[in-house]
């Protein structure tokens, strides 16, 4: 017992059952299933809506969270370098960018929808503008960060603008990337929903939306978890591995 | 004549706090001129404008008046205070204070960066790691090696180039004696394989004496150069010998710095 607590990922399917667990117990003592439905009632309603139209609607949206995700990110990154390397441009839009970060999700969604019309171009859109921002501020700090002890080492090597940038600037900036991306990614999903919910009639949102007038907890969370566990793979499968390859100097 | 002229008429350095005579002026009128493949060192006091010389050869500082030139065939005409040229030489090398390694990059790939559009750089820097002697860590990255094997390697970077110009700022500052003493070897070693032109900053004394032909000895502000003296000890050239000991004393009795004011003691 004692050697395989000290296993890590025993210690996280431990901790996994436990919340499992704690639900059930939670979900007895209330009884009612509209205000808590106990896991099994949740597991039951994941297979039916499985057999119907779930993974037509969690696709839709993920297509949705990816397009504004790599929107978002390569807006945000450019921004972000760019300011961080002219000490100017920074001093005239640091004020636009702190305006930008304080616009709330809910009004940039509702302006976009008035500007382009309830489609999914202002869907996208809204999402993206709403992440730009904070993308840009990471990157912009990271920009600010880089090591121009480095850079020389380039120039005496008369190395370009080009190759400075890909083999000197970028892998500084790296760890910054891989932040704002996570960050990014648990963001832009959640925004993603509140558009479907206003201005779409497909998607994850509109679906919960359409629960939620029928007081049908128990398809919320089926639907909630199944995205969930979608955006914890990316994380666990895609971003972390990444990240691994990405900073193994680091260690 | 292939050499290394270095004519630098004002070099200001832009600081806000100013010495009494109301400006950082670093060098006037300071006129050098190198052979080609002499292995010089610039001695002198911290402060004195050494790194700022060695950036302004190398083409990373620009603003000054004056030039710099590679392999003159006689200069034409005098630079004037307006006139700032500097020649981008094409192979030059610059090995800094810290090695400056990519953190990012193993040991070889460091090595290789200088060179990595030549076809044959795997070859050049694998022969690089094998003469330092760390053929063993050649995929390990600088953060995981020592600070002696960290600047092994930022020399091999220095010479994977097969540079004509080598510059070296205090390369082997803050590590101990012993193995301060095996990279100066290492060094000389290097060198003599395509004797490129070599200037080495350092303010100590010894050090200087035990690597150079030639040595400048700097000035406190504004630099100039007190002596230019040519080293004619033997090689591999021992610091408890008589002759070495003769000629440190007779060297540090003939440069003896004035105490500067303490605010120029900053180093530049």
């Amino acid at each position: 017992m004692d050697t395989i607590l000290k296993n890590e990922f025993f210690r996280r399917f431990i901790s996994i059952l436990l919340l499992i667990f704690v639900w059930e117990i939670i979900s007895r003592i209330i009884g009612d299933k509209i205000i808590l439905p106990s896991p099994i009632n949740v597991s039951e309603s994941i297979k039916y809506h499985a057999s119907n139209d779930l993974f037509h609607h969690v696709y839709i949206t993920l297509l949705r969270v990816i397009t504004a995700f790599f929107l978002a990110m390569i807006i945000g990154s450019a921004i972000g370098i760019v300011m961080g390397r002219r000490k100017k441009l920074d001093d005239y839009f640091d004020g636009w960018l702190i305006l930008a970060l304080n616009i709330p999700a809910l009004v940039t969604i509702i302006l976009c929808f008035i500007w382009f019309g309830l489609n999914e171009v202002a869907a996208v859109l809204a999402v993206a503008i709403n992440k730009i921002p904070t993308v840009t501020v990471i990157i912009r700090e990271g920009t600010k960060a880089i090591d121009e002890k480095l850079v020389e080492v380039g120039k005496i090597y008369k190395k370009s603008r080009f190759e400075i940038t890909k083999e000197i600037l970028i892998p500084q900036l790296l760890p910054y990337f891989i932040s704002a991306a996570r960050s990014g990614l648990a963001l832009i999903w959640k925004i993603v929903l509140v558009v479907e919910l206003l201005g779409r009639s497909n998607g994850v949102g509109f679906k919960i939306n359409e629960f939620f007038s029928m007081f049908d907890t128990t398809s919320i969370l089926a639907y909630t978890l199944v995205f969930v566990l979608i955006i914890m793979s990316i994380e666990w499968f895609l971003v972390k591995p990444c990240e691994k390859k990405l900073t193994e100097w680091r260690l | 004549m292939h050499e290394l002229n270095i004519e630098i008429k004002k070099k200001i350095f832009p600081l806000k706090t100013q010495n009494k005579e109301g400006k950082n002026l670093i060098f006037k009128n300071l006129n050098l001129t190198i052979k080609k493949g002499q292995f010089v060192s610039f001695f002198g006091p911290s402060g004195c404008g050494k790194t700022t010389l060695l950036n302004i050869i190398s083409g990373l500082d620009k603003d000054f008046y004056g030039r710099v030139h590679q392999w003159s065939k006689k200069s034409q005409n005098i630079a004037t205070q307006d006139i700032t040229t500097q020649y981008s030489f094409s192979n030059i090398s610059y090995m800094f204070q810290t090695p400056r390694l990519f953190p990012w990059l193993t040991a070889i790939e460091n090595i290789k960066y200088p060179i990595k559009k030549k076809k044959n750089s795997e070859k050049i820097a694998f022969e690089l790691i094998k003469k330092i002697g760390l053929e063993k860590y050649k995929n390990e990255y600088p953060n995981r090696l020592s600070g002696g094997m960290q600047r092994r390697i930022g020399l091999a970077r220095a010479f994977a180039p097969n540079p004509n110009i080598l510059l070296l700022d205090e390369p082997f500052i803050s590590v101990d004696k012993k193995i301060s003493n095996s990279l100066r070897k290492l060094l000389i070693k290097l060198w003599n394989k395509n004797k490129p032109t070599i200037i080495f900053v350092t303010h100590d004394l010894e050090e200087a004496i035990v690597l150079a032909e030639r040595i400048f000895f700097f000035s406190n502000l504004p630099s100039k150069i007190l002596l230019d003296y040519k080293i004619n000890l033997a090689r591999p050239r021992k610091e408890n010998s008589k002759a070495f000991l003769s000629l440190k004393k007779l060297l540090s009795s003939k440069t003896r710095y004035k105490k500067n004011n303490p605010d120029s003691n900053n180093r530049i």
